[in-house]
């Protein structure tokens, strides 16, 4: 029933504001005496409440780790990015792009845990805009080819500070964000555009040496940084044990589980097959992938694979708990085996492909690069199906846009 | 009321937030109090209704898309959600935001599909409110201002200066129910401040403009002119007081069609209104808007940079027009509740199904989800005179300044859950349906008079039922 399901996601809601009073509200909006059946339990056949909640419990602890796994390696991006700044070599640079890189390997399985106004994404004051916004306003942070003088840090006059509050403030001009901040600034920052059919972008040392913004370059990129970790801080503290958000998203374990599925099939269906490969595939516009600066987008891809893997499976370094593939594997066998072989499939294809992703896209319709792409969508795009059907046989709905 | 009104000023504070996503597969012929369920009135947009609520309730595909067209919904999602960037970027097919501009992406007026809000305090973000400048000629017609053109557009990028800022004052207006129950509403002004350019034209007219809901386009748009012109009754020959008309407006090809989109049916098309949007929202040049929205005076914007000519290209435009008509309706909630159906019975003696028409039928559409479909949108898509209290005094196509096409109802119960108020009307001026229906003037005004004189317990059932919707 529509009605069991808004009312039982009527707590969803940020810390700081009056639970009791917010699911009261959706609850009386969205339910009536006569037709609301109480209660968020499962049919009968369908899982315990303290099943559920040990898969819920699990998955809390999963995605404390899986930020904090992302934290780690963001902070060994920032001494890179320091010792990049201090002494700005080709080596020094190059590990910088390093880190960035391996750090990347850490964030991409943590978008598993989106699209279910949790701590990273909800709309009130989700950071996610501010981490991972694309596409990426470059002419708005720095100079491009056709315009010298683009960008912040070219803007001396109407930017003569370049501060944290700054950035912040410029990346929601007007009320908007998306704009000048997160991984795809830093990218952008170390790597320059991306100028080239097939290779990455190719930033000159000396905008961090000889050029007029120089040193307003590298404090750009040493605060985007910074704020990157700072934010990744604030999402992962909403999952430590004890915090508001994870004793809320615990309390009930059947809305727990549908959000966590919501999340990897959104991811899968909406987000992954949809509008990161398919947009890409379709438009056939080279620049129409997430990591443009550095090419990247093909192991960004396969990270977001892994983590719906990784949540579906619960397999992650120090976590161990029952899985919500236990959970489908106790009501339909043959599903979870499916869909488990999907996900793994999924995550062959992506790490396999044969090309760079931009070549990949480029490749005209027929060539094995294109075929290769198409492959991995239908891919994802069926794991995602199957993932509403998983839902579905545990007496649970979600949706699958973004 | 004064309690109702509180309630929806401070849920923007408070912020409720209903769940993600909230999918239901469609409810059995009874529900398990074994109260009958009538589907027919539930399945809002025929076999392209999804029973979903929560926060994603205005943005599903219509179920029955094959796995092509759903890959193509996805595309036109994400042009309809991605922030355009300023050019030139290495993302070319995404650059070209402004010179000026309202919104970056159009889903930062349409937020998750649906309805944006006007700015509730000074320093509110604005979420899909503009306004439309016009300056009236001798003969009666709208011309955009000299200097500022037909849109105030409020932001710019790095480099060109911004138009200017709205600034709202709201007035309150008091009155009282028939049972002495007192009512307060909001009457805004508008004006325009820190203005980049100079001086506005000296008799401009500024018609303030909300975001609606996107979700059933494809539906309205596969009526046939025929059952509106059958709907139309341009001088009430049958003396209810109901005079509705079709607008005529010019299509891009320069002929002379019926509108049916916008807050006053000035535009046929979905893919005619969402490249007007495009440009004059965000800025993006496409096939049916080549030049870009810059005045003579505008030097700095006619200097900026373009992303490519038309920075929109045809096969994007397609893709978006082809997500939102593929955008599935919400069903109904409630059905079968007894208070829910007094305020449907209530809804019809007071007359606002009049122009608030239940149910229409879809002709043939390239979409077959979306033909000949039996739909339950709640309009006329026809234009009535609303009164002086609504009206803007802008004339557009054949409507003159205080007539408006009947706003379609369905999904409005689930605004809230969608985008966390129940703002109304052209403007969200009213805080919530009571306040819209308070609103009503001119045509309707003997339906706002009789919805005077209710008690609060059929007023409460009344709007239980729009909650339903």
């Amino acid at each position: 029933m529509v009605a069991t399901l808004v009312a039982a996601c009527g707590d969803d809601d940020d810390t700081g504001t009056a639970a009791t009073d917010t699911a009261g509200t959706s609850a009386s909006s969205a339910s009536s005496a006569s037709s609301a059946p109480t209660g968020t339990e499962p049919e009968a056949a369908g899982p315990t409440d303290d099943e559920l909640l040990a898969v819920a419990t699990t998955y809390a602890d999963l995605v404390h780790a899986g930020y904090e796994a992302a934290i780690a390696s963001a902070t060994e991006m920032k001494t890179a990015i320091e010792a990049f700044v201090a002494d700005p070599t080709d080596a020094t640079l190059g590990a910088a792009k390093d880190a960035w890189l391996a750090s990347r390997d850490d964030y991409g399985p943590t978008e598993a845990f989106r699209f279910y106004d949790g701590p990273i994404d909800n709309p009130t004051d989700g950071p996610e805009g501010q981490i991972n916004a694309w596409p990426m306003d470059e002419a708005y942070v720095d100079y491009v080819e056709g315009d010298a003088t683009a960008g912040i840090v070219s803007d001396t006059a109407g930017y003569p500070d370049i501060t944290v509050d700054v950035l912040v403030e410029a990346n929601e001009q007007g009320g908007e964000t998306n704009i000048s901040t997160g991984w795809h600034a830093i990218e952008f920052l170390l790597w320059g555009q991306d100028l080239s059919p097939d290779g990455p972008g190719e930033r000159p040392l000396a905008d961090y040496t000889t050029d007029a913004n120089a040193e307003r370059r590298a404090t750009y990129l040493q605060l985007a940084t910074q704020l990157l970790i700072d934010d990744l801080n604030s999402v992962a503290e909403q999952w430590a044990p004890d915090a508001a958000y994870r004793t809320e998203f615990l309390a009930d374990p059947a809305v727990a589980v549908q959000r966590l599925l919501r999340g990897i099939g959104a991811l899968s269906r909406g987000e992954l097959a949809g509008e990161r490969m398919a947009v890409a595939y379709e438009t056939k516009d080279q620049e129409d992938e997430h990591s443009c600066f550095s090419d990247n987008t093909a192991a960004d891809v396969t990270n977001n694979a892994r983590g719906a893997e990784i949540v579906y499976l619960a397999e992650f370094p120090g976590i161990d708990g029952p899985s919500p593939s236990d959970l489908v594997a106790a009501v339909d066998p043959a599903l979870d085996e499916a869909l488990r072989a999907q996900l793994a499939t999924s995550v062959e294809l992506t790490s396999g492909f044969p090309a760079t992703f931009e070549t990949m896209i480029a490749a005209p319709e027929g060539d094995p690069a294109n075929e290769a792409l198409l492959e991995a969508i239908v891919s994802i795009e069926d794991q995602g199906d199957m993932i509403a059907e998983a839902a579905a046989a545990l007496g649970l709905e979600i949706t699958l846009e973004v | 009321m004064a309690a109702a009104c509180t309630g929806s000023d401070s849920s923007t504070s408070s912020a409720p937030e209903p769940g993600p996503s909230s999918a239901s597969t469609e409810p059995a012929a009874t529900d398990v109090a074994g109260t009958p369920i009538d589907n027919t009135e539930a399945r809002a947009g025929g076999d392209a209704t999804v029973f979903v609520a929560g926060r994603n309730a205005f943005g599903q595909p219509i179920d029955s898309l094959t796995r092509e067209e759903r890959r193509a919904f996805a595309v036109g999602n994400n042009f309809f959600n991605d922030n355009w960037v300023t050019a030139p970027a290495s993302t070319e097919g995404r650059d070209g935001l402004g010179p000026m501009f309202n919104a970056q992406s159009c889903s930062s007026c349409h937020e998750f599909d649906g309805r944006g809000a006007p700015p509730l305090a000074a320093d509110d973000p604005e979420r899909g409110l503009l306004l439309r400048l016009s300056v009236i000629a001798p003969d009666g017609s709208a011309l955009p201002d000299p200097v500022y053109g037909g849109q105030l557009q409020d932001r710019a990028i790095n480099g060109v200066p911004v138009e200017g800022r709205i600034v709202i004052e709201r007035t309150e207006v008091h009155g009282t129910y028939a049972d002495g129950t007192p009512y307060t509403l909001l009457a805004p002004t508008y004006t325009i401040e820190d203005l980049g350019y100079g001086p506005l034209a000296a008799d401009i007219a500024v018609s303030p403009r909300i975001a609606p809901a996107v979700f059933g386009v494809g539906l309205l748009e596969a009526v046939p002119d025929d059952a509106l012109l059958a709907l139309a009754d341009p001088d009430d020959a049958d003396g209810d007081g109901i005079s509705g008309r079709v607008n005529r407006v010019l299509d891009p090809s320069g002929d002379l069609v019926i509108g049916r989109f916008g807050w006053k049916a000035n535009v046929a098309t979905v893919e005619q209104q969402t490249a007007s949007a495009f440009h004059g929202d965000i800025g993006i040049s496409s096939r049916l808007h080549p030049v870009q929205d810059c005045t003579d005076t505008q030097a700095e914007c006619a200097a900026a940079i373009d992303g490519g000519e038309p920075e929109l290209d045809d096969a994007k435009l397609e893709r978006v027009t082809f997500y939102t008509r593929t955008l599935a309706v919400p069903a109904r909630r409630d059905v079968g509740d007894p208070d829910t159906d007094a305020g449907a019975a209530v809804f019809d003696e007071l007359g606002c199904s009049s122009c608030h028409r239940p149910e229409m039928r879809t002709g043939p559409a390239a979409i077959a989800a979306t033909s000949n479909q039996t739909i339950r949108p709640y309009t006329d898509l026809l234009l009535h005179d609303m009164g002086p209290d609504l009206a803007d005094e802008r004339p557009d196509g054949e409507a003159t300044g205080s007539e408006w096409r009947t706003a379609p109802l369905w999904g409005i119960g689930l605004i809230d859950d969608v985008n966390d108020h129940t703002r109304l009307l052209h403007d969200g001026r009213a805080r919530n349906a009571e306040e819209a229906i308070l609103w009503h003037g001119g045509e309707a005004a003997d339906a706002q008079n009789r919805f005077l004189q209710l008690d609060a317990a059929a007023r409460g059932q009344l709007l239980k039922f729009l909650d339903s919707l």
